[in-house]
């Protein structure tokens, strides 16, 4: 495996930044539009229920055949790297403004009421007071999403974009194992090093939830 | 959109090999076997450890792992080490079945209230009772999801089995595309698309038939 990697860390590198771009931008991209999304979830409460069920139903279509279905829909070539980017961007909207909703419904009507009581005006008491303290659910969403993003980025490789799931279809076709093996390996730990990340942001900031245990 | 390859009746003659009805079967037949046989293997797994508390450390990394897992790469690498066939594709998906069943197992055991199964200790049910009658009945609402998500993550990478020469609704994809048909694509990303839906809402029905009514009241 080693001689593999010393052989080919070009094409390997090359395999693993596009994985990376691939995986990240829907995640940026996802969150985003999320978040406006999740927020209306919560503000008109007849919304919460169809946007669950939609998202369910998104996030239930296999990735290979949204992978192929979007091109007809978007009128994109089959090989652009964009199909992939819209179509984990979906997954992530999916899972991601569920999160969101759910994170600023469970955020305790007293504290919402104390802000207005200071004169936080809606928006300010969104963004302010609401969204920090939705926070810790919010990035355990993300935290599943962009793992889950990390892993689906490969299956394009079947249709030719795939960052790392070149490594796969490259070895299978060889029947050779090393690249294989090097891809799998590297995806999970790039997914583990991603979730990693996430983590040690929450830490950053929302210092509070570190000391929930010696609360009432 | 083209829509001819879904709606020519000639692909839905279920006598000819290749024809939907076909594909669609063997799919289903796919999903059913990795399921039936990483639920086996999960489920005692999961509930032991949420009935005794111990190797909770599995469990819970059980759920990141088995996400973090490229599902083509794990499948590529069971077809090169076993040659191709049946076998390393249930392999390979029966590895994806296990982690959210059996996380779920056990996240289901441990939210229950500990009073409750205190209680059941308490009116002289066996430990195997206690288990059957009460942690696990109660903890059905959190183990259907696990079972859910699980159905639906072996839909999806059943049709990557196409890629590795095995049959099932991938092929319409994988066949679709290496001749630039895209109505054979259109037509198996919709069947594919309409039979993870249709799964996941006859799962929805089935959850809402087998859990207690006493626990949907509470919630």
């Amino acid at each position: 495996m080693i001689n593999y990697l010393s052989n080919n860390s070009e094409a390997v590198l090359a395999a693993l930044r596009q994985h990376i771009v691939l995986a990240l931008i829907p995640v940026v991209l996802g969150f985003l539009i999320a978040l406006p999304i999740g927020y209306l979830g919560v503000r008109v409460p007849w919304l919460y229920h169809p946007l669950v069920n939609v998202a369910g139903v998104l996030y239930s279509i296999p990735s290979l055949a949204l992978f192929v279905f979007l091109p007809v829909v978007l009128g994109t070539k089959i090989l652009s790297p964009l199909n992939i980017v819209v179509a984990l961007t979906i997954y992530t909207v999916a899972l991601l403004a569920r999160t969101v909703a759910d994170g600023l419904r469970s955020v305790d009507f007293l504290i919402t009421e104390s802000a207005t009581a200071m004169g936080y005006r809606r928006f300010r008491r969104l963004v302010d007071v609401e969204l920090p303290v939705a926070l810790p659910v919010i990035l355990a969403g993300l935290r599943v999403a962009t793992v889950a993003n990390i892993s689906l980025v490969s299956v394009g490789a079947l249709i030719g974009v795939g960052g790392l799931g070149q490594l796969f279809t490259r070895g299978f076709q060889l029947f050779y194992i090393e690249p294989i093996l090097v891809g799998v390996i590297l995806s999970v730990l790039l997914a583990g090093v991603a979730d990693l990340v996430i983590v040690l942001i929450q830490r950053a900031v929302t210092p509070w939830t570190r000391f929930q245990g010696s609360r009432a | 959109m083209n829509l001819s390859y879904l709606f020519d009746a000639a692909h839905w003659d279920f006598s000819t090999s290749g024809s939907i009805p076909q594909l669609l079967l063997s799919h289903i037949w796919y999903v059913f076997l990795a399921l039936v046989i990483g639920t086996a293997i999960a489920l005692p797994i999961g509930l032991y450890i949420g009935h005794t508390g111990r190797g909770s450390f599995i469990a819970i990394n059980a759920g990141n792992a088995g996400r973090s897992l490229p599902t083509l790469g794990l499948l590529m690498l069971m077809v090169t080490l076993l040659g191709l066939g049946l076998l390393p594709v249930l392999i390979a998906l029966t590895v994806l079945v296990i982690p959210p069943i059996l996380t779920s197992a056990y996240a289901g055991l441990r939210s229950l209230d500990q009073r409750v199964v205190d209680a059941a200790r308490g009116v002289g049910m066996r430990p195997w009772q206690v288990l059957t009658r009460v942690e696990l009945p109660m903890a059905l609402p959190v183990l259907m999801s696990g079972f859910r998500s699980a159905a639906l993550q072996v839909v999806a990478t059943a049709t990557v089995a196409a890629a590795v020469g095995l049959g099932g609704l991938g092929r319409l994809l994988i066949d679709g595309l290496a001749v630039n048909d895209y109505s054979r694509v259109l037509a198996g990303a919709i069947v594919v698309a309409v039979l993870a839906v249709l799964l996941d809402l006859i799962l929805a029905l089935a959850q809402r038939w087998i859990i207690s009514p006493g626990l949907r009241a509470s919630r």
